[in-house]
């Protein structure tokens, strides 16, 4: 369930801007479940916007980014019809890759 | 003389002042909250964190499962053999079947348990998340389901005398006052523009009121990081009243929810909502 990604992608004017919205439960590692036991730390520690094969924006993310994280971010040189990716990894490993076309 | 009417003067203008002072300290910042949070209800759009779980609730819909290796498609919600689309809107409704009213979430038990073969008490043990989980099957099926009716008209029937004696025992149970506060639902719900902190509460007794909240749920709740069901929220409201816990898919919390869909008969159905 972890890994999916809603991105658009809509050009206007100059800028294109890049919407995505994430599923991951962000847990701190601080919260403890029913039981009392720790809940595992498990957070995106990475994530980047790719237009092509070119890196518009990366960026290093933490615990304190909530759960379904949502990311807007606006950049130059898109093209309609050029693809966007959106990737991202986590402290246990694990990935998540979303892809569109910008509109 | 000339001083004592001065003092009287001031005191004048004093009192007058108070309503005015009064007034901004009390309205604004009620009017100012909900704007910001309508404001970013605004900004967020389409981009509700529920869309994943509507689709992991129509994975878990055609997903084989239980001893029989069924699907659900073969579940009745009360419009023929795997109709979804505006089921959750006629909700809770009678069955023949089972000779009961059922909402959304017991039905669905129902058809896991008939259908697929499942232990309905291992299901309604934990229907909903807890702390550290990251959604239930149930909670992404209601979901999907509610995305099903979503721009539909509410619309639970009240034909069947069951339907109606359900609509009966929720209104008592909503004017009902017990626990050790005294509490009734009503307490909270019954008078218009009232909060808790910065909760705006709904009049459950007002249609438009009601309307609006019993149609965003199910609701992706931002401070949970999970969507909830109105089976959910029951519970919860329960809890704040410090009553007894409501027991997933008993007859109050049927009842209630038909209390609340009566009322919002006519109302149309946005869920999933976002809320804070």
């Amino acid at each position: 369930m972890a890994g999916r990604i809603k991105i658009r992608a809509q050009k206007k004017g100059e800028l294109t801007e890049v919407k995505a919205l994430m599923r991951h439960p962000m847990e701190t590692g601080m919260r403890k479940d029913q039981a009392g036991e720790s809940i595992p730390a498990h957070f995106i520690t990475e994530v980047a916007v790719l237009h092509g094969d070119h890196t518009v924006m990366q960026a290093h993310w933490g615990a304190a980014v909530s759960a379904n994280p949502f990311l807007g971010v606006r950049f130059q040189g898109g093209q309609a019809g050029d693809a966007v990716r959106v990737v991202w990894t986590d402290n246990q490993g694990g990935t998540g890759e979303g892809e569109t076309t910008i509109r | 003389m000339r001083r004592q009417s001065d003092d009287a003067m001031t005191l004048y203008r004093f009192v007058m002042m108070i309503p005015r002072w009064w007034l901004l300290l009390m309205v604004v910042p009620a009017l100012a909250d909900e704007g910001i949070f309508d404001q970013y209800r605004d900004l967020m759009g389409d981009d509700n964190p529920a869309i994943f779980v509507i689709e992991e609730g129509e994975e878990f819909w055609v997903q084989s499962q239980g001893p029989s290796a069924a699907t659900l498609e073969a579940c009745d919600l009360g419009l023929g053999t795997g109709v979804t689309r505006g089921a959750y809107a006629q909700f809770p409704r009678y069955f023949a079947d089972t000779d009961r009213v059922m909402d959304i979430e017991t039905r669905l038990l129902y058809c896991m348990e008939t259908l697929q073969g499942r232990d309905r008490e291992v299901i309604a043990a934990k229907p909903y998340s807890l702390r550290g989980d990251f959604g239930t099957e149930l909670e992404a099926l209601v979901t999907w389901l509610a995305a099903e009716s979503e721009g539909m008209i509410i619309a639970p029937e009240q034909a069947h005398p069951k339907e109606r004696a359900m609509y009966a025992m929720g209104e008592e149970i909503f004017f009902y006052r017990a626990g050790p506060h005294d509490f009734s639902c009503a307490t909270c719900h019954e008078q218009s523009n009232k909060r808790i902190r910065l909760q705006q509460l709904p009049n459950l007794t007002e249609h438009t009121e009601v309307a609006e909240a019993y149609g965003s749920w199910p609701a992706y709740r931002m401070s949970q990081g999970l969507v909830r069901t109105m089976g959910w929220r029951l519970q919860d409201c329960f809890r704040q009243q410090r009553w007894p816990g409501l027991i997933f898919g008993s007859e109050v919390s049927i009842a209630l929810q038909t209390y609340m869909a009566v009322n919002a008969a006519g109302g149309v159905m946005t869920a999933p909502g976002l809320k804070r």
